[in-house]
């Protein structure tokens, strides 16, 4: 919508999600301007951050996360919002559940206070993360003021060799951009790989959109799309159906679209990857050596060399055969059942080794149920990789899940930064296959090594 | 509702020469169990500054008696990462009213500006200089003037212009808020509304 000249463009949001660590200063923000929620339908909730992921029918033993899970559950009943709380059928991370209810769709807006919200892009959708300032601002008027950002079209033709996957793509590509590279542009993924892909691995590649700072990344809809938005618990039925899946079939960019900036990669040149550094830009192909000091410019030397002192890893040092101590499988980027299933493939039969404490944590309630159908639990569990509970776990260090100071983990999450996964732990992140391998194995190794010819052709 | 009203300063710095500073660095995500916007200054950059037994690290910026200012300088690509609020909360909360950069991460600009708390985007070289005069001599000052959106360091007179939005620029200036413009457009989001169907 157009507001007034010289004023920034009203963006007019469909679904707004809300979860328990950014919303509270907003609910207290409308109750000291007596405002009510202008369209509380198009609001959901649920709690993800400060859960634990095990003995979750046990009240949180956390004092401040049990209160802040309880005051989300009480602005929901005070505001009217529906809330997937603990226990929930629905419960889950926020950017696995919408999703899988059917409430992501193409050619929607989807915003919440978290800046994976990037990940319902890959519908065909803009969506986007945002302060709690704006979340105030959506709650009390369904509205934000935005700019429009640059275009960035990044494509990649071509197919991904055996045991390389959507997250190394996604990591690929930030390695290439740098983590501000996409700052100011919103992405759309183009090209035979991204269409070769699941809905799944799409949203894997949308959700890390943002650790190039784009603050969103969308891939247009295809059948893929609309199969897998197809029969879910929120989705359009009957006629509605019929009607909503011409019009996403409308939403693709024209032949001579123009974009600010195009970037273009072959699948081919894609390894399994893995971070080495402090932000999700410093990665590498795992065979590879990490980068000399001296091969950046003199400014970002200080910075480089810090982020290397952190890790406790040196200038030139392979990668390949580094120890390790955790394997975190899970997070908004890695935890739904595809994630799942194919780490469960490749453990089978095989255990992990004695040096390694191994997490998986499905992404939500009906993840986890899912894979418990499959008998994908006991798989794990021979393994020596428990399946907890559903939760944004280890991602980051707000609940009971953290990797120790000092120690390496090989996480399928989206952020590598210092203490991300708690007080000075040391994040690898990499793909679930990657991840796994790294828990047989107890160290950094090349899946691709241990996978048997015409097996998991990812 | 009015908000924090910047204008005008000229303050002594404090330095922080690291690129890449994300929003975990500003505030570590187990500090975001708070329900209030108070309080978050504390624990700023709480794992540079404090070592694992809350002693203060006597290398890192803000605890050196040399450098102190109501304006934060750093490297490339401030605040990015994570979406939370809560890092402009606590750079304001600890009492700084500008951060300089040469390139800001988005969502963390615009959190800084819902919360008078002005980002200044500056050329690499200008940044350079700023960094300069500061370790030369750690009570050079800086001037920011928002109305006409330069920012000069005091010993030298070297001033450089900076981008605003013109919107948010007014927002600052005068206190005003996003909800109270958009609430006063409630009759066009009603009318799109009932114009679309998807």
């Amino acid at each position: 919508m157009n507001s007034s000249e010289g004023f920034p463009d009203i963006l007019y949001i469909d679904t707004h999600f809300i979860h328990e660590v950014t919303s509270p200063q907003a609910f207290d923000g409308l109750r000291e301007r007596g405002l009510p929620i202008f369209r509380p339908k198009q609001t959901i909730a649920t709690a993800d951050h400060n859960v634990p992921t095990w003995d979750q029918h046990l009240p949180i033993k956390e004092e401040l996360s049990r209160y802040q899970v309880d005051m989300l559950t009480k602005n929901c009943a005070e505001f009217g919002i529906e809330l997937y709380g603990l226990g929930h059928p629905y419960q889950g991370i926020v950017h696995v559940i919408g999703p899988e209810l059917g409430i992501t769709r193409p050619g929607c807006t989807y915003v919440c206070g978290d800046s994976h919200t990037s990940t319902h892009g890959a519908f065909g959708a803009i969506a986007f993360g945002i302060g709690t300032s704006q979340v105030e601002q959506v709650l009390a008027t369904q509205c934000l003021l935005q700019s429009r950002p640059k275009r960035m079209k990044i494509e990649v033709n071509g197919k991904l060799q055996k045991g390389v996957g959507a997250k190394d793509i996604i990591l690929y590509i930030i390695s290439q951009t740098t983590a501000a590279g996409g700052t100011g542009y919103a992405v759309e993924y183009a090209g035979d790989t991204f269409r070769s892909l699941s809905m799944e691995g799409r949203m894997t590649v949308c959700n890390m959109s943002i650790e190039m700072g784009a603050r969103c990344g969308l891939i247009a809809p295809d059948e893929t799309t609309i199969e897998y938005v197809k029969g879910r618990e929120f989705a359009p039925k009957g006629e509605e159906w019929d009607k909503a899946v011409a019009y996403w079939k409308t939403l693709y960019s024209d032949d001579d679209a123009e974009f600010d900036k195009v970037l273009s990669f072959r699948a081919e040149d894609i390894e399994p990857m893995i971070t080495y550094g402090t932000n999700p830009g410093m990665g590498i192909g795992v065979t590879q050596q990490v980068p000399a000091t001296e091969s950046f410019e003199q400014k970002e030397q200080t910075s480089y060399a810090k982020a290397l002192a952190y890790m406790g890893l040196e200038d030139n040092q392979l990668m390949l055969g580094k120890p390790i101590d955790y394997v975190f499988i899970g997070s908004c980027t890695n935890s739904r059942i595809e994630d799942l299933r194919e780490v469960a493939e490749f453990v089978k039969g095989k255990q992990k080794a004695d040096n390694v404490t191994v997490w998986v944590v499905p992404g939500s309630k009906q993840v986890q149920e899912q894979a418990i159908r499959e008998g994908l639990d006991k798989v794990f569990e021979a393994a020596g990789f428990p399946l907890r509970e559903p939760g944004c776990s280890a991602c980051l260090g707000m609940n009971e899940d953290k990797i120790p100071a000092g120690k390496y983990c090989v996480s399928t999450s989206n952020r590598n930064f210092e203490g991300r996964q708690g007080p000075n732990s040391r994040t690898f992140l990499a793909s679930p296959l990657t991840a796994a391998a790294a828990a047989i194995n107890g160290y950094i190794t090349d899946v691709r090594e241990m996978l048997e010819e015409g097996e998991l052709i990812a | 509702m009015a908000t924090k009203i910047f204008k005008h300063i000229q303050s002594t710095v404090v330095p922080l020469a690291i690129e890449n500073i994300d929003t975990d660095q500003i505030i570590p995500a187990r500090f975001l169990k708070a329900t209030t916007r108070e309080g978050f200054g504390n624990n700023l950059f709480r794992d540079w500054r404090f070592d694992q037994n809350d002693q203060p690290k006597m290398d890192f910026v803000l605890n050196h008696p040399t450098y102190s200012g109501k304006v934060l300088v750093a490297g490339n690509n401030f605040g990015c990462g994570s979406s939370r609020e809560h890092a402009a909360w606590a750079i304001v909360d600890y009492g700084f009213d500008v951060v300089v950069s040469s390139f800001f991460a988005d969502i963390f600009k615009g959190n800084a500006l819902n919360n008078g708390l002005l980002p200044v985007q500056v050329s690499d070289a200008f940044l350079k200089k700023i960094f300069d005069a500061v370790f030369a001599d750690a009570h050079a000052q800086v001037e920011v003037d928002l109305e006409n959106q330069f920012i000069k360091i005091s010993s030298t007179g070297e001033q450089e212009s900076f981008e605003i939005n013109p919107y948010k620029k007014a927002c600052l200036l005068n206190g005003y808020d996003d909800i109270d413009f958009i609430l006063s457009k409630t009759e066009l989001i009603e009318q799109y509304e009932n114009s679309t169907e998807f």
